[in-house]
């Protein structure tokens, strides 16, 4: 079960632990294909270009798995899609809800990850 | 501007340039955008289209289209996505997520300067710049979007299981979300400015019947306020001006759309009341060489069909005014 989008997907919980031990830095939009998560798919995509140091992945809110993300306590009291989870070196760094501009984005991934 | 020009380089208090030149620029890359860039491109036309945010604008965020004609049933994203190739597979070029910096309208040579130091040229220029969700803009609103003001009940509704909810607005989506809401609310409360709904009998009538809504009726919103997630609203009465605080899980807004004309608000191009640019049925606005298409023009009715309508013929029209001269 993946998003169709054009991003590279999270499936399993499986692949999500690979991402995260494979990866230093690593961005995973957890949604569906409603008006506040596909804004948040095209800024990763047109960003993945200008940041190849970062990983960008969606995943499917309503798969079984996505429960690492809907459960990591860095989106409790969170209710809106997507769930916008950031890390580095495997560890949740920030965490957004619902929708973000391309400038909230990036300034979490300079922030974080650095330009 | 003061500006020393040279080899599509010039340089502005200081800081580099970049020129490109078209001969047509697109501002705004929803329906109309997308469709003026296919046609412009398909006559060899050379074009940009620029969007400060997502391009598909606010087709991209309908989930079901089942009225585009010869297209069954899709999602805004699968024909969003199928317009953007087709644009660029005619050499439309396409720049999504610009900040646009400053406008030029006047004169034979149009411009936009971005951000990062580019300036777009071109004898014509299309406003295609679409609309946008209103916001209530008051405390609070920013704070608590996704932390449990939302703008979008399909995406949203199932986070508020069992949950108090407010409802903002009048029309038609603010009834008909109210309504579907309540498959998942304990209550749902619809809140209005006015005494009277602007949304068809029927939806009125379906919220009315429905046992777990409620109406708060001549009242805004003041101010959201809350913890990690959003707890309580305080609203006016309009009328008496009486002040309430509510205990709240969740807002739902849903208070129509307005032109996104901002950027065009010190520009001489002609907006009507409500900001929306006034054009004739060539597309034409008062500036020669602007034309504009899509929902940010004054129009009566905003649908995808017509957008691509007003694309085609702001494009063609584009086309026989660069031809002319």
């Amino acid at each position: 079960m993946v998003l169709p989008t054009n991003l590279k997907h999270v499936a399993t919980e499986d692949e999500y632990n690979e991402i995260l031990k494979n990866h230093e830095n690593v961005m995973i939009c957890c949604g569906r294909m409603g008006p506040m998560c596909v804004p948040v798919y095209d800024v990763m995509e047109d960003l993945q270009e200008e940041y190849k140091h970062v990983e960008f992945r969606d995943m499917l809110f309503d798969s079984p798995h996505a429960h690492v993300i809907r459960n990591l306590p860095q989106c409790r009291g969170f209710m809106g899609l997507p769930f916008t989870v950031y890390y580095k070196n495997g560890e949740v760094v920030a965490a957004t809800s619902s929708i973000q501009s391309q400038e909230q984005i990036t300034e979490i991934l300079d922030r974080e990850f650095g330009k | 501007m003061d500006a020393i020009h040279g080899f599509g380089i010039f340089f502005v208090k200081k800081t580099v340039m970049e020129e490109k030149k078209y001969d047509v620029i697109v501002l705004g890359g929803g329906a109309a955008g997308m469709t003026a860039g296919i046609y412009l491109g398909r006559s060899k036309v050379s074009a940009v289209i620029l969007d400060s945010a997502t391009i598909g604008g606010q087709m991209v965020l309908t989930y079901e289209i089942a009225n585009y004609p010869g297209i069954p049933s899709t999602t805004g994203y699968q024909l969003s996505s199928a317009m953007k190739k087709q644009a660029r597979s005619f050499g439309c070029d396409v720049k999504a997520n610009v900040k646009i910096s400053s406008l030029q309208l006047n004169g034979a040579e149009k411009s936009v300067v971005v951000e990062g130091g580019v300036v777009y040229k071109a004898p014509a220029i299309i406003l295609a710049t679409g609309g946008r969700s209103r916001m209530l803009n008051v405390p609070g609103e920013k704070e608590f979007k996704g932390r449990g003001i939302s703008y979008c009940a399909t995406c949203d509704g199932d986070f508020f299981q069992d949950k108090n909810i407010i409802v903002v607005g009048g029309g038609n989506s603010a009834l008909e979300e109210a309504v579907a809401l309540t498959k998942y609310a304990s209550k749902v409360t619809i809140l209005h400015e006015f005494d009277h709904f602007q949304a068809f009998e029927h939806a009125v009538e379906a919220a009315k019947a429905n046992p777990k809504i409620d109406f708060i009726m001549e009242s805004h919103i003041t101010e959201f306020s809350g913890d990690e997630s959003l707890r309580k609203v305080k609203y006016k009465n309009l009328k008496t001006g009486e002040e309430t605080e509510k205990a709240i899980d969740g807002v739902f807004i849903f208070i129509g759309y307005e032109a996104n004309t901002d950027a065009l608000k010190n520009t001489d191009v002609e907006l009507n009341t409500y900001g929306e640019i006034v054009a004739n049925d060539k597309m034409e606005t008062n500036i020669p060489g602007v034309f504009t298409a899509g929902d940010c023009r004054s129009k009566q009715f905003r649908q995808i069909t017509t957008a691509v309508a007003d694309g085609t013929i702001a494009a063609l029209n584009a086309i026989g005014y660069i031809n002319a001269g």
